[in-house]
């Protein structure tokens, strides 16, 4: 098990991340891309950690993330009830009312 | 007595101010509150001069001085009074010339519609004279050398309704505003080099060399200027014979008495200052003056022109006397004169109230209806004559001595005794032709002469004192080498010169004696012969300093001097009896024997006749040259003013629109323009960039991953 593997892995999950971010259009598929993206962050910031530094830095940096993603995804599932409860749908399109 | 000099001026000035305001409804309308102020000063000048009289002293000097204003710490303008022995005559001739006139006017102006008016500006008059009289800076002296400008124009214009008169005034006024004129130059040469105004200080900053040379010479032609003005002196005599147009009391008191000899004493009093060159230029213009006046006045038929041609002639000589070196002639010339002339022209009003006319040819053989009248006038003819034992014979004679010691010491200016000699022939002629036509004779006016009848007392009265004042013996005994006057005005040293030396005291004690008036021998010690061609009671072969003879030859030419002093005086004293003789002979043969007819000889030398009747034709010359050229002068400021001036501003009003209308298009397109175009292109461009917010998260997300890329290839490579 090397650095260069785990990086590896970790562009793949933000890659998938991103992918789903850009292409899914209902909001709580895009806030699932979202958590991929903050979990190849973890593994960045676990792997960092145990190869470059001799305290545990990273790995305390990714339980505060795992953390602010849980109350993130809170936020933005009490924000898309209300968005629900005004429109109807939770389509990320139909948000679209400050465009130029 | 003398410290409250400063009172006299004060008291008219008093009742001018209360005669304007209410004198209309005061008692008498207020004529009695002019009166009794000025009888005031003159019981006071009395009292003054009694007092400077009884210390005896040529160089009594009383002369109080405190600061008036403070400009800065470099300069204090004082505000004084100076009494010395001038000084003191000066105030008994005015204070007492003015009471009489005040006295005669109460007759004279009897049922004048503005007769509190008339008290009133003969008020201020008094006041203005006596401040003059009493100043002791040049400032002050010409703060009240003005007032009295005003003063006369006042009153020569009193009968304002009269265009001759409200001529007379203006035309007096703008002679003596450019004699002033140059009062002032003169003044503030001084004052710019000296840096003071008092006489004493700058007289002693004038000593110290200060200034010196032709700048004091022009300072002291320049103040001499103000005495041309007020004296009525040549070029700008011809204000005089016009402010006849005045009241005759106010001739008697302004235009004989005292205004006009305020230039003479201007003269007397800034005499220190003189250099020999101001001295030749005063000189000159006197005898000018007195020659060209007496020509006049040999032809002239109205009683008041002759007397006031007669009066500028006299002035003349003064000036002259003043000018040759005569100072205590000069002086002691307008102390008689104020009293003779005075006594003349309140007799030529007498004579006016009575016959109700000024022309001597409607006159005649008056001396039965006016006695007292006739024999006062004729007291003071033969006064202004010259006969020896009236006050004109000691002053005039003492005049014409000093011109002729002056011709003696400088020949090529003898013209000038001989010019003044002649002048006094002329003199008693013309007055005697004046008192023929007047008093003796036939009546040739029947109607007037029937109405002629003499004046009521409060008008003889004035002419009574001053007929007796025109006697010599109030000047100086005959029994005396040497009257108090000549013993009391004596010519002050002069300051005008660089060097000093120490005066020879034996010799000045001789000279003193013998030539009080003439002669100021320490003055040849204290002028190098170098001076100049002229010398003034100075010796010219006094010898330089420092020569071990020196002493003697100052006491041989001081003994020089006394020699020519006393031969001048007595050679001028047979000239001057000997030619007011044949003047008064002369004026019988033709007006009353009648000898010679007056008609004939006129008409022999008409074009001369002509000439002198029209004055010179100097009203004419001015006329046509400074008058005309003014008033050219003016046409062509007008036109310049229409055309030129207004059409630069028209111009420059056309131009302002036509900038105007441009600047106006320019803020329109280009300033505006560029407001717009800026708004404009806000617009445009907000609208293309608009269609950057879609609002489709996944375009900012792919742009958020585009731009992440694109900055982490750059870092790569």
């Amino acid at each position: 098990m090397t650095l260069d593997k785990l990086l590896i892995i970790a562009a793949a999950l933000f890659c998938c991340g991103l992918y789903t971010v850009m292409t899914r259009r209902s909001a709580v598929a895009v806030l699932m891309g979202v958590e991929l993206i903050l979990n190849a962050t973890n593994i960045n910031f676990v792997a960092f950690s145990f190869f470059l530094s001799r305290v545990m830095g990273g790995q305390i940096f990714a339980v505060f993330v795992i953390v602010l993603a849980a109350a993130e995804a809170a936020v933005a599932l009490a924000i898309f009830l209300r968005m629900f409860a005004t429109t109807g749908t939770v389509e990320v399109d139909v948000a679209d009312e400050m465009k130029g | 007595m003398i410290r409250y000099a400063y009172i006299i001026p004060l008291l008219p000035l008093a009742s001018f101010f209360i005669n304007i305001a209410v004198g209309k409804r005061l008692p008498r309308k207020g004529d009695w509150l002019s009166l009794a102020t000025i009888l005031a000063g003159l019981v006071m000048s009395i009292g003054i001069f009694l007092e400077v009289f009884g210390a005896y002293d040529p160089n009594f000097k009383y002369h109080v001085v405190t600061p008036w204003l403070a400009v800065g710490d470099r300069f204090t303008l004082n505000v004084g009074v100076l009494v010395d022995n001038i000084t003191a005559v000066m105030l008994l001739v005015v204070t007492g010339v003015s009471t009489l006139v005040h006295l005669f006017s109460i007759g004279y102006m009897h049922g004048d519609p503005r007769y509190n008016r008339f008290f009133a500006y003969l008020s201020i008059f008094s006041f203005s004279m006596l401040g003059l009289v009493l100043s002791e800076s040049f400032f002050f002296i010409y703060v009240f050398w003005e007032l009295v400008g005003l003063s006369s124009y006042l009153l020569i214009g009193f009968w304002f309704e009269k265009k001759s008169a409200a001529d007379a005034c203006k035309k007096a006024f703008i002679a003596n505003r450019v004699g002033d004129f140059g009062f002032l130059i003169g003044t503030l040469i001084i004052f710019a080099t000296c840096g003071v105004l008092g006489y004493d200080q700058v007289f002693e900053s004038i000593g110290a060399g200060k200034l010196s040379g032709t700048l004091l010479t022009i300072a002291g032609i320049g103040i001499f200027c103000g005495a041309i003005g007020k004296s009525a002196q040549f070029p700008l005599h011809v204000w005089l014979p016009d402010a006849m147009e005045g009241p005759t009391p106010v001739s008697a008191l302004i235009h004989a008495a005292t205004m006009v000899a305020a230039g003479v004493y201007l003269v007397g009093r800034v005499y220190p200052i003189f250099t020999p060159d101001a001295f030749l230029f005063i000189a000159y213009i006197g005898f000018i003056t007195l020659f060209i006046a007496a020509t006049i006045a040999l032809t002239q038929n109205d009683i008041k022109k002759v007397l006031a041609y007669s009066t500028i002639s006299q002035l003349g000589f003064m000036i002259m006397g003043l000018g040759v070196g005569g100072f205590t002639a000069g002086l002691a010339h307008l102390t008689t004169h104020a009293a003779f002339k005075a006594c003349l022209f309140l007799g030529s009003g007498s004579i006016i109230h009575a016959v109700h006319s000024q022309d001597l040819r409607e006159m005649g053989a008056l001396r039965k209806k006016m006695p007292i009248t006739f024999v006062t006038f004729l007291i003071a003819t033969l006064a202004i004559a010259g006969v020896p034992g009236f006050s004109g014979f000691f002053s005039k004679d003492m005049i014409l001595a000093a011109a002729l010691e002056f011709g003696m010491r400088n020949p090529q200016h003898y013209i000038l005794f001989f010019g003044a000699l002649f002048t006094a022939g002329m003199t008693a002629f013309y007055m005697f032709r004046l008192v023929i036509m007047a008093f003796f004779g036939k009546p040739k006016d029947h109607h007037k002469y029937d109405h002629a009848h003499e004046s009521p007392p409060n008008m003889w009265v004035p002419l009574v004192v001053l007929a007796i004042l025109s006697f010599s013996f109030w000047f100086k005994s005959p029994f005396v080498e040497k009257g108090w006057f000549q013993t009391l005005i004596t010519k002050p040293a002069t300051v005008a010169n660089i060097a000093k030396a120490p005066a020879a005291p034996a010799s000045m004690e001789h000279a003193a004696v013998m030539a009080p008036a003439h002669a100021e021998p320490s003055a040849a010690a204290e002028t190098p012969p170098s001076t100049g061609p002229v010398s003034h009671g100075e010796s010219q072969e006094g010898a330089p300093h420092g020569e071990p003879a020196g002493a003697a030859a100052h006491a041989g030419a001081a003994e020089h001097d006394a020699h020519i002093a006393h031969a001048a005086h007595a050679y001028a004293m047979y000239s001057s009896v000997t030619v007011g003789a044949l003047g008064i002979f002369l004026a019988f043969v033709v007006y009353s024997f009648g000898w010679i007819d007056p008609a004939r000889v006129a008409n022999s030398v008409k074009p001369l006749y002509d000439f002198l009747l029209n004055k010179w034709y100097f009203d004419e010359l001015y006329d046509k040259t400074v008058i005309g050229g003014s008033i050219s002068f003016a046409k062509f400021l007008a036109w310049f003013d229409l055309h030129v001036v207004d059409g630069l501003v028209n111009l420059a009003a056309q131009l302002g629109v036509f900038v105007s209308f441009l600047v106006g298009k320019f803020d329109d397109y280009v300033v505006d323009g560029a407001v717009n175009g800026v708004a404009s292109a806000t617009i445009g461009g907000g609208s293309v960039l608009r269609r950057l917010q879609t609002g489709k998260l996944y375009h900012y997300v792919f742009v958020l991953a585009g731009g992440a890329l694109v900055i982490f290839l750059i870092k790569a490579f």
